[in-house]
């Protein structure tokens, strides 16, 4: 193997104001030709790691050496062969595709007959060619991806950090950005790779596991998986309902961790555990135990010990939602217009109580526009939408007051304490008096919020401000919750003890309807709508969607395997 | 119903009172204004240079120059030699105001012919130059009016001046009333249209909308906290200029706090009506800027509302500061009667009607 091209040795780095450091003594080296995965939940200090090594911040203690040189010291020089793509991608929305690259091109000093071979070669490889005098602000996520990526390949860089450069990419074009990244190691150039997405370590060469400023494991990713092998199981053709089985399974010691995945429940053991048996878990008769291959993920709910436990407080606090009829949320030749564009194009469909629906589809594909409509945010232009029987063009805020809602953006009051936020949020439901006062005290019990009711949600972490946010949806206890990707972005674990809440409330009789472009909040639900080009191109179990890409070479796909194959297939039939 | 507004209102007023940078917009402009404005933006002329070039040798030009320097309103005096000099005192703006005496005046004072004085004033500087002229003409007519007497001649019938509801012409007096309505303004425009912009911009706009509360309800609780908020600084700036200022406050307080709340409705409909335009606090802050300073400049504070061309007089009626400062000054100084409140109150009434009910259109067409 040939020489590191950037070693950190006992790096750490705090920010004034924080009592904890945003890394902590880390050491690794990173090699030419490989593509280091930088694989944490948010919080866990990507970024900083990042931007020290491109010579952004200055560690507060311990080295790094890029090439030889001090990035800090020697930051003239290092800018020449290191390219980086910031998190928020650092393009001029209101340029075009072609005057961003002249601009960073003009900045790099790549002029003349040289500008001119590496802008075509850049285009061709980046697929960019067909839009260079498009405004940046007007591509899609993964083309704002690609771009970034081409902006930052301008200087024929030898180290190339990217920050999260998954984030907002639906996973066609995720797949695209991997098939570049690995043409470029090719080259012998070093990347690295920041994500939250646990799976994507897997195609990484090498990996930097972080979790809250710690490493957690630096090595190869299979190194980690090999760690649990014999210890993934999967409960295939349970009966009954899967919920509860999950939530009996995780009370058993011997397993360590658990999810949904479709119709069967993944299990993590304990090292040397005995098998779960599946008459105590009352799985049914027909259901199976499974080995299957470990997960990166699973690996890392390893290596913090296990994950949450499978019971809801929250779900037992809440009463059993009753009188409310079978179908919840009906969708009719649901239409929405901008100009003549059809953001959703006469969709139907029709959500049962107690069952959790999905919307799930690519970015631009018209799922958020569906999803807004449904709950009362935006007019359709024609068709109907219907919340517990009620249409929302008529009477909007009766049924309004039927339902939770939960946004991506975790949308507190920022600037009021937890208290606040909780009291303003029972309020504006009609909460009063002795009741509310009662469900308040509930949530601050459930949520273990009592330290920090005082505090601004602004200052605390994603993962609580997660839980305020499910507190504060779900007080007036809706019989419906609506859910706009829930958890992107949030720890595996924390991501674990939400849907245990979910399911939970779920198992009371709630409905609910989530939006996502995430695989795996995908997996939990009972039927999921694939959405494309404005309009539901599948729909059905997730195990359905999966049968239906099946094939000899891939006999038991992904999700994600499953999203792809379907997305392409009805592009291709539109184009012919 | 209540209850969820008056939930809104206390989470409104608790999001001002725990932002520290939203404090600091909402109290510093008070104690700011109320302390630097009736100082630096009087009208009173003081502290200037009378520049004097006097070609006269006789003792009648030396006692009006002593008459000159005694005035408040010259502090400095500077002693000309030349025409160019002229040029360049007033060129370099050394001097606001130059007073030339020609060879002959003493000789056509004593000789009782009628003698002439020239004044060049600074045209850059207009305002002041009138004011100041105005000085040096009455220190001339003093000066006449004892001639005439020691001459125990009867003086030509003079016009005498008398300011009413100021008699001392107290600048004061025409800027801290005024201040009651530009506080108002800033804090209320601040509260409806950046505050509804900022929950847009963190997303807890929608969590709002997909609440029971409609959207009427979501305007009543921004508009209320608005009220609060400009009423508590007015009855600052009201306190203040009472005991501080020791301006008497001759009207009713209800008519003002009356005519007040009006206005703020009024306004809060501007602010939520360019709220429901911008989609960030930067565009919001745009909007509040591109409203308020023709608001301000076309309200008849800075300059009379009769000089304006007749199209933008008429324009101007859906100004609401134009209304309220005519009637925050009239019943502050001079009690003004119920009649002529109520002309410049139900056009506040019409302003308010139109901008909320517009504002409420938008919310709703936003949803629509």
């Amino acid at each position: 193997m040939n020489d590191a091209l950037v070693t950190l040795e006992a790096v750490s780095k705090s920010f004034p104001g924080t009592d904890k450091p945003a890394l902590e003594n880390i050491s690794s080296a990173l090699w030419p030709g490989r593509i280091t995965g930088l694989v944490g939940p948010d919080g866990a200090g990507k970024t900083t790691l990042i931007r020290l090594m491109a010579g952004l911040l200055a560690p507060t203690s311990g080295s790094i050496c890029v090439s030889g040189l001090d990035p800090i010291r020697d930051a003239a020089k290092l800018r020449e062969f290191v390219g980086y793509m910031p998190q928020k991608f650092g393009l001029y929305e209101d340029l075009s595709v072609l005057e961003n690259l002249e601009l960073h091109a003009d900045l790099r000093g790549v002029l003349g007959a040289q500008r001119t071979v590496i802008f075509e070669r850049l285009l061709g490889f980046t697929d960019l060619a067909r839009f260079t005098t498009r405004l940046a602000g007007k591509l899609s996520g993964g083309m704002k991806q690609k771009l970034g990526l081409a902006c930052a390949l301008l200087g024929q860089p030898r180290l190339l950090l990217l920050d999260e450069p998954g984030v907002g990419v639906d996973p066609i074009s995720r797949r695209e950005l991997w098939k570049m990244v690995h043409e470029l190691i090719g080259q012998g150039i070093a990347v690295v790779w920041s994500t939250a997405y646990l799976d994507e370590a897997e195609l990484c060469q090498d990996v930097l596991l972080m979790n809250e400023g710690q490493l957690l494991f630096s090595g190869k990713p299979s190194d980690l998986t090999n760690r649990i092998r014999d210890r993934s199981f999967q409960i295939r053709h349970a009966g009954g309902s899967r919920r509860q089985l999950l939530a009996r399974a995780l009370r058993r010691p011997e397993v360590m961790d658990g999810v949904i995945q479709g119709h069967s429940v993944r299990l993590l053991l304990r090292d040397n555990a005995t098998h779960p048996n599946l008459l105590e878990l009352e799985a049914g008769e027909q259901a199976e135990l499974v080995q299957v291959t470990p997960r990166f993920e699973d690996a890392f709910i390893e290596a913090l010990g296990g994950g949450p436990g499978g019971d809801s407080v929250l779900a037992q606090r809440l009463r059993p939602v009753v009188g409310v009829q079978d179908t919840v949320v009906e969708a009719v030749e649901l239409t929405k217009l901008f100009g003549d564009f059809a953001a959703t194009d006469h969709v139907n469909f029709a959500v049962k109580r107690g069952e959790i629906f999905g919307l799930l589809g690519p970015n631009g594909a018209g799922k958020s526009t569906t999803f807004r409509m449904m709950c009362g945010l935006l007019a359709p232009t024609s068709g109907t939408a219907r919340v517990l029987g009620i249409d929302l063009k008529t009477s909007a805020s009766l049924a309004r007051q039927q339902l939770g809602y939960m946004a991506q953006k975790f949308s507190l009051y920022g600037g009021l304490t937890v208290r606040q936020n909780l009291m303003f949020f029972s309020g504006i439901y009609g909460l009063k008096g002795e009741r509310q006062k009662a469900m308040v005290n509930g949530m601050i019990d459930i949520f273990k919020m009592e330290p920090f009711l005082h505090t601004t949600p602004d200052t605390l972490p994603l993962g609580f401000k997660q839980r305020l946010a499910l507190a504060c949806a779900v007080m007036h206890e809706p019989p419906l919750l609506f859910l706009d990707e829930p958890t992107s972005g949030v720890d595996p674990v924390t991501r674990r003890e939400f849907w245990t809440h979910i399911n939970g409330v779920v198992e009371k009789g709630v409905t609910v309807m989530v939006t996502t472009h995430f695989m795996d909040e995908a997996e939990y639900c009972d039927r999921i709508a694939l959405v494309f080009r404005g309009k539901i191109i599948a729909a059905g179990t997730p195990d359905q969607l999966k049968e239906q890409v099946s094939t000899p070479e891939n006999p038991d796909p992904t999700m994600e395997d499953a999203f792809i194959a379907l997305v392409q297939g009805q592009s291709q039939e539109d184009s012919l | 119903m209540f209850s969820r507004i008056a939930t809104l209102i206390v989470k409104e007023l608790q999001g001002l009172m725990m932002d520290r940078q939203t404090r600091i917009i909402l109290i510093m402009p008070v104690i700011m204004q109320l302390i630097l404005f009736p100082f630096a933006a009087t009208l009173e002329v003081t502290n200037n240079t009378l520049a004097i070039f006097n070609e006269d040798s006789g003792k009648e030009s030396i006692e009006l120059i002593q008459r000159f320097s005694k005035a408040q309103a010259f502090s400095e005096m500077l002693q000309l030699y030349g025409e160019t000099d002229v040029r360049r005192v007033i060129d370099n703006q050394e001097a606001l105001i130059v007073i030339r005496f020609p060879a002959d005046f003493s000789r056509d004072v004593v000789a009782g012919r009628p003698a002439s004085i020239q004044a060049l004033l600074d045209g850059r500087r207009s305002n002041s130059g009138q004011i100041a002229l105005g000085y040096v003409q009455q220190i001339i007519q003093g000066y006449n009016d004892e001639r005439h007497t020691a001459k125990k001649q009867s003086t030509p019938s003079i016009l005498v001046a008398r300011n009413w509801f100021n008699p001392n012409l107290d600048y004061v007096r025409h800027i801290v009333p005024s201040l009651v309505a530009m506080i108002t303004t800033i804090s209320t425009l601040i509260v409806t249209s950046l505050s509804v912009a900022r929950e847009r911009e963190q997303g807890t706009f929608d969590q709002l909308l997909v609440s029971p509360l409609t959207p009427g309800m979501i305007m009543v609780g921004k508009t209320i906290p608005a009220l609060l908020v400009a009423m508590t600084q007015a009855t600052i700036i009201l306190l203040a200029a009472i005991f501080a200022y020791q301006i008497p406050f001759v009207g009713s307080f209800v008519l003002l706090y009356t005519s007040m709340a009006f206005y703020i409705l009024a306004l809060a409909g501007f602010g939520l009506l360019i709220s429901s335009l911008c989609t960030t606090q930067q565009q919001a802050f745009l909007g509040v800027f591109t409203f308020t300073v023709p608001a301000i400049l076309l309200s008849g504070f800075v300059s009379p509302i009769e000089n304006m061309p007749l199209w933008l007089q008429y324009l101007d009626w859906v100004n609401p500061l134009r209304h309220f400062i005519i009637i925050v000054k009239g019943v502050f100084l001079k009690d003004i009667g119920l009649l002529l409140l109520l002309q410049n109150l139900w056009p506040l009434l019409v302003i308010a009607t139109g901008t909320l009910g517009a504002a409420n259109w938008m919310f709703h067409r936003h949803l629509g």
